[in-house]
């Protein structure tokens, strides 16, 4: 890297060469691409300097570079009679129905889909990056942040992984009511995705009828946590409070209310002759592919592969509970609904059984290099003070190693990768978002259906940009 | 040489001018109304107010809509075709409501300042026909708006517009046929006075649903609002129009939710003929705005309750389902008219 202006940034200098050689050649390559197709938009001048300069300084700096992106190589494949005609439409990354940034590269013969490329980026928002910067017990809430209809799953994934490199015991009091407020989250999620499908495909009341439940919940979330979004309930070692009172009775009346109201949506929904015509026999793509590709979720339970990590790999005590996987058969659209609206009533079985057998004890660990204190021992213990100011200023440093924990969030496997090199900041965060690795399989379930059709798989798909792009 | 058509009764021209003003003032002052009324219906369909910040209850709502959308700049796409794009929603909203200027509101002429006046624009003995040729026009608004767009959004709105015409129209128009043999005439007020005694709801009930369904399609209204299709095609054949030529499209809809309505009302709910009640002739009007507002309540109802079919599935709705019952629905009709 001598070659690099001398203004760059010097920190983390032993990340930078790979990366740095990955743009220019990248930079090259665009820039032969260039020349080879004699483009009057990119002088020599300007295709020099993005050979030379990282992505980051192009003269015109990021449009340039995304107008220079060439997908025709891409397109050319598009498989299809010789006298089709064609019609590529770009969808996004501000479209209604895209759920986001998201930017769909679609080709068109007449309505229907022959090709499409999903691309993502548009809402990169560097947090696992940001996490290197801050203490462990600090990341929790910029890592809720990613995936933001699912913060107690990313929060478990994280607190799970540091957790695991910590080899921290966390109580059985605070393993249940992580479990049911993952499971409100759970149901929550579900709800904006069935809200959306159904608004998606024109049903819109349904919107408005699934997020008044979703209000339940939040203000469930509110009284538990005192936020309603991106709680940081969750810390490593427990929960960041015990529930307070009144809030048992709230989720029981909440779990008595949530099944009626499933039943309202299926009423409106699961046996409308329309909602039929338009969810089944759409956007199937087979268990083999959806494995291949590495999807989970419902998804791939719709499809018939009974697979989730809470039964599999049971985590935070979810083998003491009694609940089903509801699988589908086909896994067409109407068969990852009809997973969803099946996996709302376990949730809500799960939640049931928690908080009946939700047993007494702390609810975050003891291990004082780990947890605050309690508040009333800072004024009488010496000890007390010393941890409560080492956490609040350094944070715990945590043993080098790596630890991949995953779960089963609602859109599929979320997994969290820590690394550590035994300070008190992480080295590296990675999640795996599963609506990341869900969107691969997009083009196989779209392609050679309708364009109505690949919004409903869209839909149906879940995909969550903020999770996506991270 | 025969006459082609005949009028029924027609005023002196002044008052004919007169009321071709009224019309479209009425037409006009409709929508708002239509507009609240649908947006407050949805609300409480859906578990919320509705508009309800602007003007007491929100009854500015629509008056704030269409005026921010008056100030807007007039934009369009520079590959646009210019006169086309300035053009078809200007299309779209005479057709609107010209066909509005058909609907009976009254069938003897009512005095008005000493004036008898018939409460509708034309009581022409060709009214269905025209009705029909006006919606037939009406959708070129909404196909040449698409195409001279210059958007693939807009196009495939268009492509959408010419499938779904004529998936839905021969139906609709078959759909009447049975009203047509049983009242054997095509104007629209003696349509009403063949209701007198019994609503061709009724014995029409086949074609009345027919009909409707088809409408339904015409208007683009839920579950075939397909040329829209918000979720897919962002808006359709208008996803490049903004400011006033959007808010023309958008009085063009509602106007036709009206008519939609009217024209439900004059066909098959017995125009202003009440059941065992003679009304003063002041009150027909009125009688048929009531049942033209049950009409809208109940395609607000659909709206709120379906989701959309999809284009292809609507095009095999309208011909291999609308289409053979409307024919049966008129053969049988026709029969028995002969029969009895």
């Amino acid at each position: 890297m001598t070659d690099e202006p001398t203004a760059r940034p010097a920190h983390r200098e032993h990340d930078a060469p790979a990366a740095g050689t990955d743009v220019r050649e990248r930079g090259a390559d665009i820039a032969d691409r260039d020349d080879r197709i004699g483009g009057p938009s990119a002088p020599a001048g300007a295709a020099t300097a993005t050979a030379e300069a990282p992505a980051s300084v192009v003269p015109g700096g990021y449009r340039a570079h995304e107008a220079s992106i060439d997908f025709s190589s891409q397109l050319g494949t598009v498989a299809t009679q010789d006298e089709a005609e064609l019609l590529t439409i770009n969808m996004g990354p501000h479209h209604p129905a895209t759920h986001g940034v998201l930017r769909l590269l679609t080709t068109l013969e007449g309505e229907v889909v022959r090709d499409v490329k999903p691309i993502v980026g548009y809402l990169h928002t560097g947090i696992e990056k940001t996490c290197e910067d801050k203490a462990y017990w600090k990341a929790i809430p910029l890592v809720e942040r990613m995936d933001y209809l699912a913060y107690y799953f990313n929060a478990m994934a994280y607190c799970g992984a540091v957790e695991d490199l910590l080899e921290c015991e966390v109580p059985k009091r605070a393993q249940y009511l992580r479990v049911i407020h993952l499971e409100l989250n759970r149901i929550m999620s579900h709800l904006v995705w069935l809200g959306t499908t159904a608004l998606d495909i024109g049903a819109m009341s349904i919107l408005w009828y699934s997020f008044r439940e979703r209000e339940t919940i939040l203000d469930l979330f509110e009284y538990s946590s005192g936020q309603r979004m991106h709680t940081r309930y969750f810390q490593i070692g427990g929960v960041a409070e015990d529930i307070p009172g009144g809030w048992e009775q709230s989720l029981r009346r909440f779990v008595r209310e949530m099944p009626k109201r499933l039943d309202q949506y299926s009423a409106m929904l699961t046996r409308n002759e329309i909602f039929l015509s338009r969810m089944k026999h759409t956007g199937v793509a087979p268990a083999a592919t959806l494995q291949a590709k590495g999807v989970t979720g419902p998804l791939l339970r719709a499809a018939g592969v009974p697979w989730d990590l809470r039964k599999a790999m049971p985590y935070s005590s979810y083998d003491d509970f009694d609940f089903q996987v509801p699988v589908g058969t086909e896994g067409d659209n109407y068969d990852r609904y009809l997973v969803r609206m099946a996996e709302m009533r376990e949730s809500v079985r799960i939640i049931e059984q928690a908080i009946d057998g939700l047993p007494e004890g702390p609810w975050i660990t003891t291990d004082r290099k780990v947890a605050l204190p309690p508040r009333h021992e800072l004024a009488t213990s010496m000890e007390a003070l010393i941890h409560h100011f080492k956490l609040v200023t350094e944070g715990m440093r945590v043993p080098a190693g790596e630890a991949y924990h995953a779960i089963e969030g609602p859109r599929g496997e979320l997994g969290c990768f820590v690394r550590s090199d035994g300070s008190s900041k992480p080295a590296r965060v990675h999640m795996r978002d599963s609506s990341f690795i869900n969107l691969q399989a997009l083009e196989d379930m779209c392609r050679g259906g309708y364009i109505a059709d690949m919004i409903a798989t869209l839909a149906c798909l879940d995909p969550l940009l903020g999770g996506i792009d991270r | 040489m025969p006459l082609l058509s005949t009028v029924g009764y027609y005023e002196p021209w002044y008052v004919q001018i007169l009321k071709a003003l009224v019309v479209f003032g009425v037409g006009f002052s409709l929508v708002p109304l239509a507009l609240l009324y649908e947006r407050k219906l949805l609300g409480r369909f859906q578990n919320r107010p509705g508009p309800n910040r602007v003007g007491p209850f929100g009854t500015l709502q629509p008056a704030a809509d269409i005026l921010k959308l008056l100030g807007k700049e007039q934009f369009r796409p520079t590959n646009a075709i210019g006169w086309l794009f300035i053009l078809s929603p200007l299309v779209a909203m005479v057709c609107a409501l010209a066909t509005f200027m058909l609907i009976p509101f009254s069938g003897a002429p009512q005095d008005i300042l000493g004036t008898p006046v018939g409460l509708y624009g034309l009581d022409s003995d060709i009214g269905l026909l025209i009705v029909f040729a006006f919606a037939s026009v009406g959708s070129y608004g909404v196909l040449l708006g698409g195409w001279s767009s210059a958007s693939k959004y807009s196009f495939l709105g268009a492509m959408r517009a010419a499938a779904q015409l004529i998936s839905y129209e021969i139906a609709q128009g078959l759909a009447l046929l049975g009203v047509i043999i049983s009242a054997g005439t095509l104007s629209l007020t003696e349509i009403v006075d063949e209701q007198s005694a019994l609503w061709f709801v009724i014995p029409q009930l086949v074609g009345a649903i027919t009909f409707f369904i088809a409408t339904l399609a015409e208007i683009n209204r839920t579950p075939f609002d397909l040329l829209e299709a918000d979720s897919e095609l962002v808006a359709g054949f208008m996803t490049e129009y903004g400011g006033g030529r959007f808010a023309l499209y958008y009085v063009a809809e509602y106007v036709h939710l009206i008519v939609a309505g009217g024209l439900f009302t004059t066909l098959f709910l017995g125009g202003w003929h009440l059941p065992f009640v003679d009304q003063p002739g002041w009150l027909d009007p009125f009688v048929v705005l009531a049942k033209t507002i049950v009409v809208v309540t109940f395609i607000v109802w659909i709206r709120a309750t379906l989701p959309k079919l999809r284009y292809d599935q609507l095009m095999t709705f309208g011909w291999k389902v609308l289409l053979p019952i409307a024919t049966v629905n008129a053969l049988v009709t026709a029969v028995v008219v002969v029969a009895w």
